[in-house]
């Protein structure tokens, strides 16, 4: 299945071994993921203001871009899933708006293109079936905490493909790739975002709480499909020890290099070495 | 707190403004509290998600112009999904940084970002942000 890709700004540069990691694995399960011939960034967040055209013109050119090339847009960053996802609602059910948008960014785009995530597709076009039957190496004895985040879950009339209170596509791939998901009340509470840029300390503690509830359960490593989430996590573990006397870190992995590592994919390009808590240790404990 | 109230305290201008940008019914709200109890910056927060609610209805939108949980507010809309009236509170507390943004500029200090985190920061972090706290 051949399906249109926006990498977005966040894969292009900072997340690029998740980029470089989906591509894999999606390749080897049969997605093969084109990526659309011109793309500009979506603008990061959805704008929550009534009539706040302007920033729903840059999600809108991706949209149309996309349009241009298929039927269906897929995107591995979560927050890119979530405003053009948003945006493409918006466009489908306000005819007098999408008549200026259009005016405006001098397009004919009615929202014809689907916009799917990338985990919503490996669930119901592939098939996470399929997906256990290329196992090379199964993620065995690993005890993973699945991190969902926010974008691809609220608000749930307009982005959900999944429980957003119980959310399971991340726990079911990685049980498909032999791993041990563990519960744990925290996986789709909210990191703190950009907040990391404004307050570091609030998304510190907001980390701290979602690591020590997935360790409680008996995690060993975080997976998310979230490339801000996955930074928050990892970066704000650097100083946990400093204010929370006796912190064990974790290593944060993004889905997708699970995926490739169980797929027995060469991981070599995967961005480890952007990783701050080093998942060498338990990647090596468990023989992969 | 003694607050006074009348209909035209209540129905001033800075409440038109946030009905206005926001979209919502603020009317709607009758205080539960599921917002604040599940809101996870709370613990931040110098007024709770359903306090800054309550003091928009009572028209008490200039209280709320200093306070820090305006900028706590991540937008990960657990409060909006949450809420058994469907008000969504993150369009208010975006009104409300909108109406602060619009006098005094922007909430972010551009100088105090070291050239490490230009390099670090994921790029969604950084337009997010700036989406958020710049005008």
């Amino acid at each position: 299945m051949k399906v249109s890709y926006f990498p977005g700004c966040t894969l292009n540069t900072t997340g690029k071994g998740f980029d470089n990691a989906v591509r894999a694995a999606t390749a080897a399960v049969g997605l093969e993921l084109i990526e659309l011939a011109e793309w500009n960034c979506c603008g990061a967040t959805y704008p929550l203001i009534v009539d706040n055209m302007l920033e729903l013109a840059a999600p809108a050119h991706v949209l149309v871009a996309a349009r241009n090339q298929g039927s269906t847009v897929t995107t591995a960053c979560t927050t890119c899933y979530n405003v053009l996802k948003r945006t493409n609602k918006f466009i489908r059910e306000h005819p007098d708006e999408r008549e200026r948008l259009n005016a405006f960014i001098e397009a004919e785009y009615q929202g014809e293109v689907e916009v799917k995530d990338i985990l919503h597709l490996l669930r119901d076009e592939v098939g996470f079936a399929a997906v256990q039957e290329k196992v090379q190496r199964p993620l065995k004895d690993l005890k993973v905490a699945c991190y969902y985040g926010c974008m691809v879950l609220r608000p749930p009339a307009e982005v959900a493909y999944d429980d957003p209170d119980h959310p399971r596509s991340l726990d079911d791939l990685m049980t498909a790739l032999g791993a041990m998901p563990v519960d744990y009340p925290h996986k789709n509470e909210c990191c703190g975002a950009y907040l990391t840029v404004s307050a570091p300390e609030v998304t510190r503690e907001m980390v701290y709480t979602i690591l020590k509830s997935a360790q409680l359960a008996g995690a060993q490593a975080v997976v998310t499909n979230c490339p801000l989430c996955q930074f928050n996590l990892d970066k704000r573990q650097a100083e946990m020890a400093q204010f929370h006397a006796g912190f064990q870190s974790l290593p944060v992995f993004y889905f997708s290099q699970l995926m490739g590592l169980a797929l027995g994919l060469d991981a070599s390009e995967y961005g480890w070495e952007r990783h701050y808590i080093d998942v060498r240790p338990l990647l090596n404990s468990l023989g992969l | 707190m003694r607050v006074r109230l009348s209909g035209q305290s209540v129905h001033n201008e800075l409440v038109r403004r946030v009905e206005e940008y926001s979209g919502q019914d603020l009317m709607a709200c009758y205080q539960c509290g599921k917002c604040a109890a599940g809101c996870p910056v709370a613990f931040a927060m110098d007024m709770l998600p359903s306090q800054v609610i309550r003091f928009v209805q009572l028209g008490l939108v200039d209280r709320l112009l200093d306070s820090k949980t305006i900028w706590l507010c991540a937008a990960c809309q657990t409060c909006y999904t949450r809420c058994p009236k469907g008000v969504d509170l993150s369009r208010i507390m975006e009104a409300l940084r909108e109406i602060v943004m619009f006098e005094k500029g922007s909430y972010i200090n551009y100088d105090a970002i070291s050239p490490r985190d230009v390099m670090e920061w994921p790029q969604q972090a950084f337009i997010g942000g700036f989406r958020k706290y710049a005008v």
